[in-house]
This record gives structure tokens, C-alpha cells and sequence, in this order.
């Protein structure tokens, strides 16, 4: 870790509750001194498109980067996690959903000169305007993203999502959801003919790095979306601007900003990405590849990592739970380290692969204890205990911080102790 | 000419006249990725003599004088024998599965901050370079459209599943939990 992140995180830590102002400038994303708050801001006509209240501070926040500085047009840091811990209900603002774009920064693309192209094992290929798209009969789905790596105990944020003084943003903060607004893929697909040979697609964004990703088809003509929306207005540059692929439930990768064209093959394409990167490496020197789908995952967002309880009392314990297998079918929260686990409350609407608000009244009797969630998916299968995560992988618990790669998919139960003073931390163990 | 097709696609969807037919310049413009059998790369070739330069120029700034890389850039040598180790390195040579990805990737996104800028020939002499270093092919070799798809890597056989065709199929792979055994 950089002692200039340490020293910059520490300082949020300390000073969040007094002097908000500060931490919106310290938190920008390009690290340049453009403050939310400041005169300038206040100029923008509020009236014609809004901002939040000067009093809500809650921003992004960045994993240590390659390139420091960055050349212009890329990022500093290699993903921006989504403060999760501050999260209401279950929709993430666009504004706050988490970013990693492999370190590219959006490319500038103005809507009336960018097009889709679908080509390859087709009957016709096309190319499509976004006015174009809009022809088509489009859903609103609400659906979550989630990066491969969140919550990885080694890689690049290995270190602050295994620390005690972990918030949730460096535990959970890779995953977000929304209210996606698009075409469905299979809408598209049939218009332009499936030929029998094709089994795959492969989509390709239009940024710097031209990120490419293979898709199998039956996945393509179930539930894939090409995006042009997100919570009710166009998508935001960080998030494709002006269309993406949303693969629901499949890992963050898979999801494709920027896009520009999809080709229909026969076998995946073995980009760089998918081929080298992401497949987990296991201890006997052989790799999972191409592992699609997130498995059933909660966190409790309050209270989480750097609150505070404010003496004993009742407290309505509050997180979020999804996965990727479908929808959310039971959660249940442990107030006593794993030894009793009650059914929590879902307090928003229940849709396949999307986030789910829960809640649970706790009366806290001002004694150390750990909280726990778990959730149980549509498909029968429920979150695992690390010990049990561990199990499946044929490895020792320690391997999942030891190993020199990315444990992808890392979905086990998170624990959070409360103090005697009320203070909270991340209780992860191996 | 397309007549015949654009009936057969508008009787399946009934969304009369969306989208343009592009041209064969434009999908040969965007045509750019390469599947393994490399069928979509584009005439030319080159030799890792030549790539040696080339690398010197363009890539040694990130990647290093001896392709060890640097806190910017992967290596892009050694590893052999350190994926059964808690520190593996993963190269080309130790770890892609497929030449045609080295390919690719330059041509998509090499160097760094000048995508794009390198000319075919070029893309193919950087290709033998990096497997010339590997112990893949000798120096002089020649990688072109119909010598690259050939080359087996040496970790070609480390992923599960192997076969291709048997990737797709989530629920016969045993995945659970969005992890595959």
C-alpha cells in the first residue's frame, strides 16, 4: 500500500464526521481539486439538473492504481468502489455505482456518431444507430453488477478488505445495481438471424483498450441487455455512455461499456481478459476459467466497519443480499457470532439477480458480539462460511490470502464485531 | 442480393427496416479480434529479429530491458514452473493458453497511451519476439496468419475444462455458488 492512500484514508476516517467539505475534494475521483461544493458548483443551475445536499458526502472510492500520475485520458486508480455502507434501499446512484474500466478512462462518445455493429454467423449483418435502437421495444430491469474481485482477500485490494478497520466499501464495494433501461439482446439477435454454427458471441467496447469479452449464446438469448439507461435517465460515461452490455448476474468483465460491435462465432475468442486475468488459479497449477456467474453473497451495511453504536439499544440492522443464480428466496442474520440464525426482513422489491434490502430489529445489550448475514438463492444454494468456500476449492483457508492471484468470487459470509464502545470492525478470519 | 435474407430476418422479428447494412469496409475496419483458429488475421508477417527493435523502441519503457516488467507493465518472460507456488508469475510463456491472444492484445491495446499506432507487420514481429524469449519458436521463425494459430503454448492444457466446446455449460461443469470445482 501507498503510505500517501494510507495516510489519505486515515485521514477520511478521522475527520469525515467533521468536516465533509474537505473529504469531497480529498475523495475525487481524478484527484484533481474539483470540489462538489464549491462556488463554481453552486454556479451550475440546480434547478435545471440537480445536486444532493452539501451535507451528504458519501463518494467513491479508489483501489491503488498502476499509473500514478496517469497520462491524460486514463485513471489513476484501477476501480472506484461504491460507498456501500451508505446505501439506502437497493438501487445504487449512477453517480455512486462502482467503476473499473481496466484502468480506461470513458472515451468522449457523442451518441449521433457511435453504432453497433452485429456481424459474424448471421443471416444480415447490421449496424445500428442508438436512434435506431430506440426503435425496438425496450425493458426496464433492475439487475446488479458485480466485479469478479470484490471482496478478494489478496490482489490489489487484498489488504483493505482483510484489515480490521475495513469499512464496507473496501469489503463489498464492487458491486452495485440499478434500474437498466434497453433492448433485450435476443430482440436484436432474431432480427439479424442466429445462424445454427454460432454458439458464442463475443461484445467490444469502443475505449482505448477495446475490451473484449466472449459470451455464450445461450446466455445472449436469455436475459442480456443492450443498455442505453440506468435509474431513469441515459447511462453515465463511467457506465458506457452511450450503450452496454448488462449481462445479468455474470461477472462485472462480462459486462461490456462503451459497445460498439458483437460478432457471432463459434468458440470463445480467448481475449486477454477472459483467457489470462480471470480464470482462478488453483494450487495444483490448473485454472477455472470462465466462471460466468456470482454466487449468493450479503453484507450487513449498518452497522458495518468504521461505525459506531451509540450505546445499548435497540438498532435496526440493515444490509443487502443478491445473486447471481437468480432471485433472493431467504436471508437470515446471526447477532451471536453463528451460533443462532433468525430470518431477516426483505424491505424492498425481490427481483432475480438484483440487490435486496433486509432488515432486522437488534437489541443490542451493549456486549461484544459479531454480526452476520446470510442468504439463500432460488436455486437452493446458500452463502458459505469461508471455512466452507474453502472446502470447495480444496484449500486451506489461508490459501484465499496467501496466494499471489485474485480468488475471483469470493461470496464468504462477512462477519462484523461490535465492541463494547460501540465501535465496529471487520471480523474476517482464515 | 439481400433480399432473400432480410425476408427471412423480418418475418422472424417484424421490426421492418431498423438498422443499415454496413459495408465490407466497415466491418473489416472493426473486424479486429482473433479467435483462436485466426482466421481474421490480417496478411503480413514478421520475426522475433525484428520485433527485437521494435521492442526496444515502444515497449521496453514499460515492460523492461529484459522483459521482466516494472511497477507499469506485466512481465512478459519467465514464470516456468511457479503456478504450483504462492508467487506465481504468469507470462505468455508460462501461463496464456493461446498465441493468437499476444497478437490481439498488441494490436488492441500496445503500447500503452498509443493504441492502435502499430503497423500489422509490426504487431507480428512483437508476437515472435515475445515467443522467441518464451523458448517458443527460434528467432528467425516466421509468425504469420497461417504459423501462429499452430503454435501450441506450453500451458495451453492448464485450464479446466479443456475442451472448448465443453466451456458454456455451467450447470455440467458442477459450478456452484458462482465457483466451478
Amino acid at each position: 500500500m501507498k503510505p500517501k492512500d494510507s495516510g489519505r484514508r486515515s485521514f477520511l476516517k478521522n475527520t469525515a464526521a467533521l468536516a465533509g467539505l474537505a473529504v469531497g475534494a480529498a475523495q475525487t475521483v481524478s484527484g484533481q481539486a474539483a470540489a462538489p461544493e464549491t462556488s463554481s458548483a453552486r454556479a451550475k443551475d440546480l434547478h435545471g439538473y440537480g445536486e444532493r445536499s452539501k451535507f451528504e458526502t458519501a463518494t467513491r472510492l479508489g483501489a491503488p492504481g498502476l499509473y500514478d500520475p496517469a497520462p491524460p485520458g486514463y485513471h489513476r486508480d484501477f476501480g472506484f468502489r461504491t460507498p456501500i455502507q451508505d446505501s439506502v434501499g437497493f438501487i445504487t446512484p449512477a453517480s455512486l455505482h462502482f467503476v473499473i474500466a481496466h484502468g480506461y478512462e470513458p472515451p468522449d462518445i457523442d451518441p449521433a456518431e457511435h453504432h453497433l455493429l452485429i456481424h459474424g454467423l448471421v443471416e444480415k449483418p447490421l449496424m445500428f444507430s442508438l436512434d435506431d435502437l430506440k426503435r425496438f421495444p425496450s425493458v426496464t430491469r433492475a439487475h446488479f453488477l458485480e466485479c469478479n474481485a470484490n471482496g478478494a482477500p489478496s490482489g490489489p485490494t487484498g489488504q483493505f478488505r482483510v484489515s480490521p478497520n475495513a469499512t464496507a466499501q473496501d469489503t463489498h464495494g464492487f458491486t452495485s445495481c440499478s434500474l437498466w433501461t434497453g433492448v433485450p439482446l435476443s430482440t436484436l439477435l432474431k432480427h439479424v438471424g442466429v445462424k445454427t454454427e454460432a454458439k458464442w458471441i463475443i461484445g467490444e467496447g469502443s475505449e482505448k483498450g477495446k475490451h473484449t469479452k466472449s459470451i455464450p449464446i445461450e446466455k445472449a438469448m436469455d436475459d442480456v441487455l443492450i443498455a442505453f439507461g440506468q435509474n431513469g435517465e441515459a447511462l453515465r460515461p463511467q457506465q458506457g455512455y452511450p450503450i452496454r452490455l448488462l449481462v445479468p448476474g455474470y461477472e462485472g468483465i462480462n459486462n461490456v461499456k462503451w459497445l460498439r460491435r458483437i460478432k457471432l462465432v463459434e468458440e470463445p475468442y480467448m481475449g486477454m481478459w477472459e483467457s489470462t486475468k480471470y480464470p482462478s488459479l488453483r494450487p495444483d497449477g490448473l485454472s477455472r476459467w470462465f466462471q460466468f456467474q456470482m454466487g449468493p453473497r450479503t453484507v450487513i451495511t449498518r452497522p458495518s466497519g468504521g461505525q459506531k453504536l451509540n450505546g445499548a439499544g435497540f438498532y435496526e440492522i440493515s444490509g443487502l443480499a443478491w445473486s447471481g443464480g437468480g432471485a433472493v428466496k431467504s436471508i437470515e442474520v446471526s447477532t451471536d457470532n453463528g451460533k443462532t440464525w433468525r430470518e431477516a426482513e426483505i424491505q424492498s422489491p425481490v427481483y432475480p439477480k438484483a440487490h435486496v434490502r433486509f432488515g432486522f430489529g437488534w437489541d443490542w445489550n451493549g456486549e461484544e458480539t459479531i454480526l452476520q448475514s446470510r442468504c439463500t438463492d432460488e436455486l437452493g444454494e446458500r452463502q458459505p462460511t469461508v471455512v466452507e468456500l474453502a472446502k470447495f476449492w480444496k484449500v486451506e483457508p489461508e490459501f484465499f490470502v496467501k496466494t499471489g492471484t485474485i480468488p475471483g468470487h469470493f461470496n464468504a459470509i462477512q462477519p462484523w464485531k461490535v465492541n463494547a464502545d460501540g465501535s465496529v470492525q471487520n471480523a474476517i478470519s482464515f | 442480393m439481400m433480399a432473400a435474407s432480410f425476408t427471412a430476418a423480418a418475418q422472424t422479428s417484424g421490426y421492418k427496416n431498423v438498422g443499415r447494412t454496413p459495408t465490407p469496409q466497415e466491418v473489416q475496419a472493426m473486424d479486429i479480434a482473433i479467435g483462436t483458429d485466426g482466421k481474421e488475421l490480417p496478411p503480413g508477417g514478421g520475426n522475433a529479429k525484428l520485433g527485437a527493435q521494435l521492442f526496444a523502441d515502444k515497449c521496453m519503457v514499460c515492460h523492461g530491458e529484459n522483459q521482466q516488467g516494472s511497477a507499469q507493465a506485466p512481465a512478459l518472460v519467465g514464470g516456468k514452473g511457479t503456478l504450483t507456488s504462492m508467487r506465481p508469475m504468469l507470462t505468455a510463456g508460462s501461463y496464456w493458453p493461446f498465441a493468437t491472444t499476444i497478437f490481439d492484445y498488441i494490436r488492441r491495446a500496445m503500447p500503452r497511451f498509443q493504441e492502435g499506432t502499430l503497423k500489422t507487420d509490426e504487431v507480428y514481429s512483437l508476437t515472435a519476439f515475445i515467443l522467441y524469449r518464451n523458448d517458443i519458436i527460434k528467432e528467425d521463425d516466421v509468425i504469420d496468419a497461417k504459423t501462429l494459430p499452430k503454435i501450441k503454448m506450453p500451458n495451453r492444457d492448464g485450464f479446466i475444462p479443456q475442451n472448448l466446446d465443453e466451456i458454456h455449460d455451467y450447470k455440467k461443469r458442477g459450478c456452484k455458488l458462482g465457483h466451478c470445482p
